[in-house]
């Protein structure tokens, strides 16, 4: 992946001098290990800044959010997914974009690779299978596939479903995955056993919200928890009320999360709310055979009455 | 005030001897990470971490702490009269507290102890505790406390400040309040006469290695408009989410917003921390928002740290320079890049008071 970074470049620079972009979103240079900050180039001159690598993993969609200006936009197979969610869901208009695809081989974990190393580390070197971490008095290799962020471990979507330009051959899909596992685990669970779980999956919660802010998909002017008239959600700690905020949010995203992992990756307390969302995503595959982000043609199941749709809930 | 040498083999017994008459609370780790709990029974605080995940400033300033409790059962006399709640002020010491994160103390309480307004739930709490602080022999590379106004041994808002000497904890005892911990521990070995050399020599080699540093000469004398119409802000600001996390996770973020909450007829007032990267934040009565987009929020959280603060007590930046916001923030917004910008534009002339 690392020879993307130069075509995105190209692309980007040649996309603003024919000015058929105002601007192009990407990433660029983190100013600590394992790390890039989304960024955007106005000139071509701007494009330099650019960067691609394994540390790309949040979600650029959330950028596009209600912009008016024509944009070019880096996108691997999950960004582009929610790129098509948005334009579904009125956030951008196709037209306004240039697609600027980015065949994923997926995104590293830094908190999986930070507990693997045996002190703190201060660079990160990659090559075209794996990462080598450093820091004071070690250096140590790991392959990729073993610090993968979970969610790209199970992906299934690594290239850009729309696309206007390609950076790259489209990849191999990961084939064979067991996507639901996790899921499986804790369907098996008692009611008891699963409530402990969650309980203390949600313990360290500080309701920061970087998960919500991370999400494309968390778009609403004035999320409910924000609500004042009525307060639907405490805003302290107690844990009724950070339930509450995780379980709606997650019905919130039911049909439209495309397991980008941009919320894991965002929480500052590395919690894995992301059961919560691909709990809804494997219903949506197993009762209405969708997954979000695929076509722009096809309407999500949530806002669509098909005479075939399941209907033995209604008793 | 004098230096005492703890030798390592002592230390259990004597926390357990200070747990008579001190609540103790230190860095524990629970899973990925380190976080400041009340030690158990026996329990010792675990110094191997190098700084806590998040800041202990919870411990003085609960994310949400319970102010007032009332009834609105018009049967009871005392209905819809707020009652102060029950609030635990017995003595405790916090051990093995950073010095970044003891000084952040110090700054947080120029806003809740000033002459006109005290706030009585910050202050009896701070005022209950004693800090134990723990120096830094080996800093992160994203602590830059020596150009934060602070330092890996620095003293200010510590009343102890141990260093690890091998077999042995200098105790450096800066305060009243850390003779009085000293003595419940039952630590009386007077430190030699080299000890003050050895601390001294300790402090230098861990100042050398703090890598990285801010700029701030220029912030003060800048002139604050020309900063806040400064053209970076929407470069700045692009990728913030407005999570706050970058709040949550400093130890000198002092906002709070306050919320009564009521179940069936019994109810409380409490305050929650806030952040002015929230939408809530400053939102006004009418709905209006003079920080109405991610922009203005953005600028208001560096403004504050780096100009506002700094001309309003002219005590340097509201920041010890621990790092978190730079190590958690999960777009990679770093203060030291928009300080340097912020510091950078002041110095170049193009945001110079004019007198
Ligand atoms: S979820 Fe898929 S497309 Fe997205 S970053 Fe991971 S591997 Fe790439
Ligand atoms: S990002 Fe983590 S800590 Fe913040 S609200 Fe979400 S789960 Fe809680
Ligand atoms: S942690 Fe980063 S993304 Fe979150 S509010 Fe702070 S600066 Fe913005
Ligand atoms: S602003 Fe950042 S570096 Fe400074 S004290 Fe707060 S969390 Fe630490
Ligand atoms: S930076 Fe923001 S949250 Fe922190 S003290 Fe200042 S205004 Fe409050």
């Amino acid at each position: 992946m690392l020879s993307y970074a130069e075509k995105i470049r190209e692309i980007a620079g040649r996309l603003l001098t024919s000015g058929s972009v105002e601007m192009v979103i990407g990433f660029r240079q983190g100013t600590v290990p394992m790390m890039n900050e989304p960024h955007f180039a106005k000139t071509p001159a701007q494009v330099q800044a650019l960067v691609w690598d394994s540390h790309c993993g949040i979600n650029l969609a959330n950028y596009l959010t209600d912009r008016k200006e024509k944009i070019g936009i880096v996108a691997k197979g999950c960004d582009s997914r929610n790129i098509v969610t948005h334009i579904i869901e009125n956030k951008i208009k196709r037209e306004q974009l240039v697609v600027i695809g980015v065949p994923c081989k997926g995104m590293v974990d830094k908190r999986k690779i930070a507990m693997k190393c045996p002190g703190e580390i201060t660079a990160v070197i990659e090559d075209e299978a794996g990462v080598t971490a450093k820091g004071g008095g070690f250096s140590q290799r790991f392959e990729k596939k073993d610090v993968l962020q979970h969610n790209c471990s199970l992906c299934i979507h690594r290239n850009p479903v729309i696309h206007d330009e390609l950076v790259a051959e489209p990849v191999p899909e990961q084939q064979g995955v067991d996507r639901y596992a996790d899921v499986r685990s804790l369907e098996a669970m008692g009611p008891e056993q699963r409530w402990k779980y969650v309980e203390e999956l949600l313990a360290p919660c500080v309701r920061c919200y970087a998960c919500r802010n991370a999400c494309p998909l968390c778009y609403c002017p004035t999320c409910f928890v924000d609500e004042a008239r009525p307060q639907w959600v405490g805003k302290g700690q107690d844990p009724q009320d950070v339930r509450a905020f995780h379980f709606l949010r997650a019905y919130h995203c039911a049909g439209r999360c495309t397991d980008c992992g941009s919320c894991e990756r965002s929480c500052p307390v590395g919690i894995n709310m992301r059961v919560f969302t691909k709990k809804l995503e494997k219903d949506c595959l197993d009762l209405f055979g969708w997954e979000a982000g695929l076509s722009l043609e096809v309407r999500p199941p949530l806002d669509t009455y098909r005479p075939q749709d399941p209907n033995d809930f209604i008793k | 005030m004098k230096m005492i040498a703890i030798p390592k083999k002592e230390w259990p017994a004597g926390l357990a001897k200070a747990a008579g008459s001190f609540r103790l609370f230190g860095p524990v780790k629970e899973k990925e990470f380190h976080s400041f709990k009340r030690l158990e029974n026996g329990q010792l605080p675990d110094f191997s971490c190098q700084n806590t995940r998040l800041s202990p400033k919870h411990l003085v300033y609960p994310q949400s702490e319970v102010m007032l409790t009332y009834s609105l059962d018009e049967s009871r006399p005392d209905h819809h009269i707020m009652k102060e709640a029950p609030a635990d002020t017995s003595p405790r010491a916090v051990l093995g507290i950073r010095p970044c994160d003891a000084k952040a103390f110090v700054l947080v309480r120029m806003n809740f102890d000033t002459p006109d307004y005290k706030d009585p739930y910050w202050l009896r709490a701070y005022e209950s505790t004693t800090f134990v602080g723990l120096s830094c022999a080996s800093p992160c590379s994203s602590c830059f406390c020596t150009t934060a106004g602070c330092g890996p041994f620095h003293e200010e808002g510590l009343d102890v400040l141990l260093a690890d000497a091998g077999d042995h904890f200098l105790a450096k005892v800066l305060t009243e309040k850390g003779a009085a911990w000293v003595a419940a521990g039952g630590w009386t070995q007077t430190a030699d006469a080299k000890a003050e050399g050895r601390l001294a020599d300790l402090r230098q080699a861990a100042e050398a290695k703090i890598a990285s540093q801010v700029q701030t000469e220029s912030l003060k004398a800048a002139d604050t408009t020309a900063l806040y119409n400064a053209g970076f802000w929407e470069e700045v600001s692009f990728a913030c989410i407005n999570c706050g996390t970058c709040t949550y996770s400093c130890p000198t973020c002092w906002c709070f917003d306050i919320q009564d909450e009521t179940r069936g007829t019994s109810g409380v007032r409490m305050k929650n921390w806030d952040s002015c990267m929230y939408p809530l934040f400053t939102l006004h009565g009418t709905g209006h928002n003079p920080r109405g987009t991610k922009l203005h929020r953005v600028r208001q959280r560096f403004m504050h740290k780096l100009k506002y603060f700094v001309d309003k007590y002219d005590r340097g930046i509201q920041c010890v320079g621990c790092g978190r916001c730079v190590r958690l923030c999960p777009v990679n917004i770093d203060i030291r890049r928009v300080c340097g910008l912020m510091n950078g534009l002041a110095a170049s002339g193009e945001a110079c008071a004019i007198d």
